[in-house]
């Protein structure tokens, strides 16, 4: 059924038809039994059927089939007979079904707990732990030094202690718990203190220089090892061993070695024949006595003498004495021998020995032994005798005392006792003569041969046969098998590395291996060790026998000139047999009851020699003697101070110590100046190892050249210049490979520019104070760029790689909704434009847009000529000009002003069409090239361009004059005559990126033949608005193309001394401010000048301004204000950005502004807040945005229910409904309290409600649930101001005047300049009267008085009033008035220069310009 | 021949951008740029450069081939600021959209002879898989703002790239004077050879 099935579906699939289904069943089912083929051709048929029909009823088909197969299997299995066979050849009789096995939970959770173990956290008893019957035992009670454990949690050791119980392992000490070594960590730290910042570092720390040595032995290497010709040789000459016991001896083995042994002292003994050497002398020694004695009769032999040749006596008696004992020992030994191979029956060793007999002629022989007996006897006895003499002599002295000693007891017998009397002497005894006799001959018969023996000379040898081992018991075959067995072979190690092994040689009976090898060692390591490991094979696996150490020969040992040496080893391994072999280190007895016993080790000799090879030419091939290690500096590698001398082998200190005393080492030579160290750590009984390390001492080795080659070569100089980004080298270009093409004067400038911190040039700046300042600028700037170079090297993601913003869901929508909108808008909007880094411009790239568009209120010209005469007079005669001017307006309006629009920037000079009228509409644009400072377009570079854009704005005037001489024809002189300017610093516009607006024209306070024209054509309120503010206006759009990106803040987080705690609530205010609204400025920190944060309200409190300020007007306080706003407006401006050369806002306080001279519009705020604060007003910072600055600070003064808003840097107030207010919006307020953010709905000064204790209005910073802290001001509590010095300006006034005159003839180089003098005193006079008005309204009869005095003259000409910081700028200005291109041929100039002093250095300078025409 | 003490060396570079291997890409074309110290200076030849668009044969091999010729003379007075050769690979994506493919860079060989540069290229990843759908989808993936960027090291780690592709380079280097201004710049057999020839 199951393969009807699927055949089924294939048919369903329409790949076989219905024939091919046919062939194909009736061929599969061919052989089966005709049952089958009958239903299976059935049901064919069938399916051919429905086949045929129709095709797309197979699904149904399908289905029906499959009902039909669950049915199956699911109902009983025999429904009808047709079933039944099909059912019989189903896969189900292959198929075992069966039930899904299942473990229950509780059976699973048994089975495992068969498997896992889980320790349990409790607690073991401690008896458990134990062994049984055994009580805990504290050490620590018995007084034992138990180390403090390591802390273990006590969960962690229940857990420890269990697991180990189940493991069954023994692991608990005797109190019970886990064994555990002491904690090994210290409790304090064992590094040395740094604490000395300042003071001289520790002696032991400080840093010692040390020339890089070129050391060859750094490594320990010889030197030239590398080198063919400078090669070593070690010979290493390894003869062969002998075992004197080996664990397969068998103990005939043993007692032949002790045999061999005893023999081989006999032979030693019998070559050096100490005896034979010792009797020669001490007969020569009596001779010499005797002859002593005779010579000199009577006389004593001198004691040492005597001393000498007793012990001389005394040596040879113990010679003697142990050349008999061997004898005896080694016929003893070969009688031991002899019996066990009886004993055995069977020989194992070839040793034979035999005594030959020298015999002696009896007489004589007896003869000599009488005659040395009775001289010893005769000279003991004379010995005894002085001895006992010399008792006598000390008994007889002894008893004299004593004798008187008793008398005087007797004497004072009555005083009682007193002294213990001192006992009697005993006489000394007479020695025993007969005695000494007896004692001789009995020491003679001991130790000599007996009078007329025959000399025994004993003589071994190996002759003996062995038997073979098929004579010998079982036992003793076995060990012989062993024996054959085994083999040796050995290593031969060379510091600890083996280098060489011998052959594998068998053992032999005898327990000798001869190997016979030399092995030459090419060495390059100095040679520290060098040792055999003797090795025993059995079959393939082999053990160490022995180590042999073996010393490093002295150079003069060479190959062929030393013996073998023999080295004896041993091994403590303990062995055994079962056979005849007696083993090692097992106790044996060779007696018969077995005592006795002795153990005997494994030992033996090896042969060997090592020395040094000798090359071709017979040179040793050994490393000489000053290359040993000990010359490797002692602070490196292994000190080896004994090898170093020379003196290799003494490694005992106390031994070195005795030879350095003995040889005389001279303690100041340096040559042995570590061997004097090690004494001395010897000496002390410790070595002490620094308490130091250091890291990087290889630091000097790693040095490109000496620090003083650093400094003196320009080149490395010009590197180091160019890598420390100094401005100069910055991109300095091809540095020369050469030292001598580096010439001196590349670094002249910068030289001279670090001199200048030193050196004031007053030429540069005309004021030393000035200078003093610039310097102290520099100075600040030096250190703030120095911290700001760190920060320009981090990188953000934006700076490298430029990506589309993700667009939000709000952008997404406006974007839809832009497909929506017109194509051409009526109010089109301008277009962001895409931002350009700075770093791939060069020049010519940068344009300056300045869009001029209109101006208000220009100032016309006053008709002079014919009609000069009237409207003067109309003048005079009416109080109030305006009402009788506007008459005279009206009959001259034809062409009162022709303005144009001149726009200087880097000296480029564009200017509009000439429009006409007081109120122009020039909608121009006008491009200016813009190239950055030497062609440095980064961004620093580019925040530090000081230059200004000047927009002038000039009056067209043509004059007709008619030239006599040429007779009717008119000449036409078109002249521009300057009636006010803006000026705007480049650094606002390239970090605001454009300014749009319409700003007040700097008009001057009298303009010569002008005059402003008041509207009288309309009436509406916009007017009297506008009279508020009188002035020029002129509305400008000013951008850079392409859009600059400006500069970013320093991503650095600065130090601080606030509170953390305050820090935090800042940021977070600043963040809620800036997501709420992100275009109001709102500053709570600001960093000051030394690069720390400080929280804003701290640079507010009431300072007082200078009393000269105040005492102008002691009556009236109110009065005072314009003045100190225009004292504070005259203290020159400097935009950080442009004095630091880093995008930052540094905040200095007043005294420090005041000290400078320079400063932001910030510090300019701040000052002047301060001086209202102290004057008794009202008043705020505020934070806010204006243009040109942008964002920036002005300050807010209540007064009289009105708000009055002043920008400190020009000393202007504008009401706070004023339309041409330059402050644009307004971020937040700022006082000694609090800060104040703006939550309204508008910014604009206008429609802002200053009331800051609306909380709706105005989001305070500290508020009740964050109070006030208490912050102290970081101002000082009073300014020091210094006195005007009316000299200094006065010279000043001179030099700036001088300066000016021959500039203006310097731009005039084609034409005369003429001067008019008596202009010149007219106009001078009136600057002084012009300052005390402040520049404001100007009484008309001066310009009435000019003109009278120089009636003849068309004049025209303005004063200029400027803040003085330096000249450059006044120059400019008078440049870009353009009084010099006045091109008239009979032209006269006027130039008045006025210096105003203020206290503190702060001046105001007014410069008259007039030119004259003769008309 | 030059003066006997030279104040300047001369390196030479001439050999081939053979081609690239960009397995996902068609229609490639590649620019290419030196990037130098201070003290470097080319003295003849092209500094910048841009190739033909190439397409991939149809045959077994699926190589763009560019074989475009570098020949560029450097001179120099200090080694720091080795010459190297930053290329970029470009091509349009599936809206045609010309996108970058690859940035790689790779020292100019100091060893005269001839070396052949494997160089893998790699192209800064989208921070945001959002903006990499939409940088699929407007076709303005991230790139660097300058492709000498991946000459330098510095500011390299704020960002993150993907790889795609290897463009190899062949380089025929001369240098003259070098050995004379005592640069040793490898054995020393082929480095004499080789300043002479250039001499």
């Amino acid at each position: 059924m199951y393969l009807f099935y699927s055949l089924q579906i294939q048919v369903g699939k329409g790949l076989p038809t219905a024939e091919e289904a046919f062939n194909f069943f009736t061929l599969n089912f061919d052989p089966d039994p005709p049952d089958v083929i009958e239903t299976s051709s059935r049901r064919r048929q069938k399916q051919r059927k429905t086949t045929d029909e129709d095709e797309e009823h197979e699904d149904v088909d399908e289905d029906i089939q499959e009902e039909n197969e669950t049915q199956s299997e699911e109902a009983p299995l025999v429904q009808t007979q047709e079933d039944l066979f099909v059912i019989d050849q189903s896969p189900q009789d292959f198929l075992e079904i069966r039930k899904a096995e299942y473990v229950g939970y509780q059976k699973l959770l048994q089975l495992q707990s068969e498997l896992l173990f889980t320790p349990s956290f409790r607690t073991v008893p401690t008896s458990i732990k134990l062994p049984e019957n055994m009580k805990p035992r504290y050490l620590e009670d018995e007084g034992l030094y138990v180390g403090e454990r390591p802390p273990v949690s006590l969960t962690n050791e229940n857990i420890l202690e269990n697991r180990i119980l189940k493991m069954e392992e023994k692991w608990f000490g005797d109190d019970g718990r886990i064994i555990a070594l002491p904690n090994p960590i210290k409790e304090s730290s064992t590094r040395p203190p740094l604490f000395h910042m300042e003071e001289a570092l520790d002696p032991a720390l400080q840093t010692v220089y040390r020339k890089a040595v070129k050391s060859k032995y750094a490594n320990l290497y010889i030197a030239g090892a590398a080198d063919p010709e400078g090669d070593y040789q070690l010979d290493v000459d390894v003869s062969g061993l002998i075992f004197s016991h080996h664990p397969l001896f068998s103990r005939e083995h043993i007692l032949g070695a002790r045999l061999a042994q005893l023999y081989d002292q006999y032979l030693t003994r019998q070559r050096n024949n100490l005896t034979g050497h010792l009797t020669d002398k001490l007969n020569g020694l009596r001779n010499a006595l005797r002859n002593m004695l005779e010579s000199h009769s009577g006389l004593n032999p001198t004691q040492c003498f005597s001393k000498y040749y007793r012990s001389t006596r005394h040596l040879r008696d113990s010679e003697q004495e142990k050349d008999r004992t061997l004898l005896k020992n080694i016929v003893k030994v070969w009688k031991e021998i002899k019996a066990l191979r009886e004993f055995q029956k069977f020989t194992n060793t070839p040793y034979k020995l035999y005594l030959r007999r020298e015999n002696v002629d009896r007489v004589s022989d007896e003869q000599d032994y009488e005659d040395e007996i009775l001289a010893e006897v005769v000279e003991l006895e004379a010995e005894t005798e002085e001895e006992y003499q010399n008792k006598l002599a000390e008994y007889k002295k002894r008893l004299e005392e004593w004798k008187l000693c008793r008398k005087k007891q007797d004497v004072s017998e009555s005083e009682g006792p007193t002294d213990e009397p001192p006992p009697k002497p005993e006489p000394p005894e007479r020695p025993d003569l007969g005695s000494i006799e007896q004692w001789v001959r009995e020491k003679a018969l001991r130790i000599r041969r007996k009078p007329g023996e025959a000399i025994l000379i004993p003589e071994l040898s190996a002759s003996a046969n062995i038997t073979a081992s098929e004579l010998c018991p079982r036992a003793e075959k076995a060990r012989r098998e062993d024996v054959a067995r085994r083999s040796l072979f050995t290593k031969i190690l060379y510091n600890d590395k083996e280098v060489s092994r011998t052959d594998s040689r068998s053992l032999n009976t005898d327990f000798r291996v001869h190997f016979g090898q030399i092995f030459n060692l090419k060495i390059v390591n100095c040679p520290q060790s060098i040792s055999l490991q003797v090795f025993e094979e059995i079959g393939s696996s082999c053990s160490l026998l022995a180590q042999v150490f073996l010393p490093v020969p002295e150079p003069s040992v060479v190959t062929g000139s030393v013996p073998l040496e023999e080295f004896e080893f041993s091994s403590n391994q303990r062995v055994m047999f079962d056979h005849e072999g007696v083993g090692s280190d097992v106790p044996l007895s060779f007696e018969a009851d077995g005592s006795n016993k002795q153990s005997l080790l494994t030992s033996g000799k090896v042969s060997c020699c090592v020395s040094w090879g000798i090359g071709d030419d017979d040179v040793p091939l050994a490393p000489p003697i000053s290359q040993q290690p000990g010359g490797v500096h002692s602070g490196k590698g292994h000190l080896d101070a004994v090898s170093y001398i020379g003196a290799s082998g003494l490694y005992d200190m106390k031994k070195i110590g005795e030879w350095a005393k003995q040889s005389r080492l001279d303690p100041n030579d340096p040559k042995n100046a570590s061997i004097m160290q090690l004494l001395k750590v010897a000496s002390s009984g410790e070595v002490t190892a620094p308490e130091y390390f250091r890291l990087e001492h290889l630091q000097e080795e790693f040095n490109f050249v000496t620090d003083e080659e650093l400094e003196k070569s320009g080149r490395f100089r010009l590197l180091k210049l160019r890598n420390q980004e100094v401005a100069e080298f910055r991109n300095y270009k091809f540095i020369p490979a050469l030292e001598r093409e580096v010439t001196d004067t590349v670094f002249q400038e910068y030289e001279k520019r670090l001199k200048e911190g030193e050196v004031i040039d007053t030429k540069e700046h005309l004021d030393s104070h000035r200078a003093l300042v610039a310097k102290y600028l520099q100075k600040i700037r030096e250190s703030v760029i120095n911290r700001f170079l760190l920060a320009k090297h981090h990188y953000l993601l934006s700076d490298l790689v430029t990506e589309e913003e993700i667009p939000t869901i709000g952008i997404l929508g406006i974007n839809l909704f832009k497909l929506a909108e017109p194509k051409r808008p009526l109010k089109p909007q301008r277009k962001e434009r895409k931002k350009v880094t700075a770093q791939n411009l060069s020049d010519g790239d940068i344009k300056l847009l300045v869009n001029i568009i209109r101006a208000y209120d220009i100032p016309v010209r006053r008709l002079q000529s014919k009609h000069l005469i009237v409207p003067f007079r109309a003048a005079l005669g009416f109080p109030t000009r305006y009402s009788t001017k506007s008459n005279l307006i009206l009959l001259y309006t034809s062409s009162r002003v022709r303005p144009f629009v001149e726009v200087s920037f880097q000296r480029t000079v564009l200017q509009t069409a000439t429009a006409d009228g007081p109120n122009p509409c020039w909608n121009e644009e006008l491009q200016l090239p813009f190239s950055a400072p030497n062609g440095d377009y980064s961004t620093a570079s580019l925040q530090s361009v000081k230059d200004e854009v000047f927009i002038n704005i000039f009056d067209e005037v043509v004059h007709e004059t008619n030239d006599k001489n040429r007779g009717k024809s008119i000449q036409t002189h078109i002249e521009k005559r300057w009636l006010g300017s803006v000026k705007i610093p480049f650094s606002t516009i390239y970090s605001q990126s454009k300014i749009e607006g319409t700003f007040k024209v700097n008009t001057p306070a009298v303009l010569l033949g002008y005059s402003k024209e008041k509207s009288h054509f309309t009436n509406s309120g916009f007017d009297i608005l506008r009279s508020l503010s009188e002035g020029t206006f002129i509305t400008l759009f000013i951008t850079v193309d392409p859009q600059l990106v400006p500069g970013e803040s320093v991503r650095e987080k600065f130090d601080t001394q606030e509170d953390e705690r305050l820090l935090q609530a800042s940021e977070r205010f600043e963040r809620d401010a800036a997501q709420r609204y992100p275009d109001r400025p709102c500053i709570t920190t600001v960093i000051d000048l030394s690069g720390k944060t400080v929280f804003i309200t701290r640079y507010i409190r009431p300072l007082s301004p200078p009393k000269e300020l105040l005492d102008e007007f002691p009556n009236n306080p109110l009065e005072a204000t314009p003045l100190v706003a225009r004292f504070v407006s005259l203290i020159p401006s400097l935009p950080d950005q442009v004095s630091l050369s880093a995008t930052c806002d540094l905040w200095s306080t007043c005294d420090q502004f005041l000290t400078l001279l320079a400063g932001d519009e910030e510090e300019h705020a701040v000052l002047l807040c301060n001086y209202f604060l102290s004057l008794g007003k009202k008043a705020w910072l505020i934070i806010g945005t204006a243009i040109p600055e942008g964002p920036t600070a002005y300050v807010l003064t209540l007064e009289q229910n009105l708000y009055l808003i002043w920008n400190p840097s020009s000393g202007q107030f504008y009401g706070q409904y004023d339309t041409f207010c330059p402050l644009q919006a307004v971020g937040c307020l700022v006082n000694a309290d609090n800060v104040w953010f703006n939550i309204q709905q508008y910014t604009s000064p206008m429609r802002v409600s200053f009331d800051i204790t609306k909380a709706n209005l105005w989001k305070p910073f500290f508020s009740r649930t964050f109070s006030h802290p208490g912050l102290s001001s970081i101002q000082p509590e009073e300014l020091v101001y210094r006195r005007t010095d009316r000299a200094a300006a006065a010279e000043l006034q001179d030099r700036i005047e001088r300066i000016l005159k021959e500039k203006i003839m310097e731009w005039r180089p084609r034409q005369p300049t003429r001067w008019n003098r008596y202009c010149t005193t007219t106009l001078k006079q009136f600057l002084p009267k012009l300052e005390l008005i402040r520049g404001q309204d100007v009484a008309e009869g001066h310009r009435h008085e000019l003109q009278s005095l120089l009636g003849d003259y068309r004049i025209s000409g303005f004063p200029l009033n400027l803040v003085f910081s330096e000249i450059r700028p006044i120059i400019e200005a008078v440049y870009s008035t353009g009084i010099h291109s006045v091109q008239a041929s009979n032209v006269e100039f006027a130039l008045a220069v006025y210096v105003h002093p203020y206290p503190n250095n702060v001046m105001s300078v007014w410069i008259y310009l007039a030119s004259l025409v003769l008309t | 021949m030059a003066a006997s003490n030279p104040s300047v060396f001369l390196l030479t570079v001439n050999g081939h951008i053979e081609g690239a291997n960009f397995p996902e890409y068609d229609n490639l074309y590649c620019k290419y740029c030196f990037v130098y110290g201070h003290d470097w200076a080319p003295t003849t030849g092209l500094e910048e450069g841009i190739t033909q668009i190439a397409s991939k044969s149809s045959q077994a091999s699926h190589r763009l081939i560019w074989n475009f010729p570098l020949g560029t003379t450097f001179k120099s007075t200090n080694p720091s600021g080795w010459p190297q050769l930053v290329v970029s690979v470009y091509g349009p994506d599936v809206f045609g959209n010309d996108v970058v493919r690859g940035y790689g860079a790779t020292h100019i060989p100091f060893t005269p002879g001839q070396h052949t540069k494997t160089i893998p290229m790699f192209v800064p990843e989208p921070t945001w898989r959002l903006q990499k759908f939409t940088g699929w989808l407007t076709g303005r993936r991230p790139e660097y703002t300058d492709p000498k960027v991946v000459a330098q090291g510095e500011g390299r780690e704020v960002t993150r790239v993907h790889s795609q592709g290897f463009v190899s380079v062949s380089f025929l280097i001369m240098t003259k004077d070098m050995k004379k201004m005592d640069y040793e710049t490898g054995p020393s057999g082929p480095a004499n050879k080789a300043s002479a020839t250039s001499g």
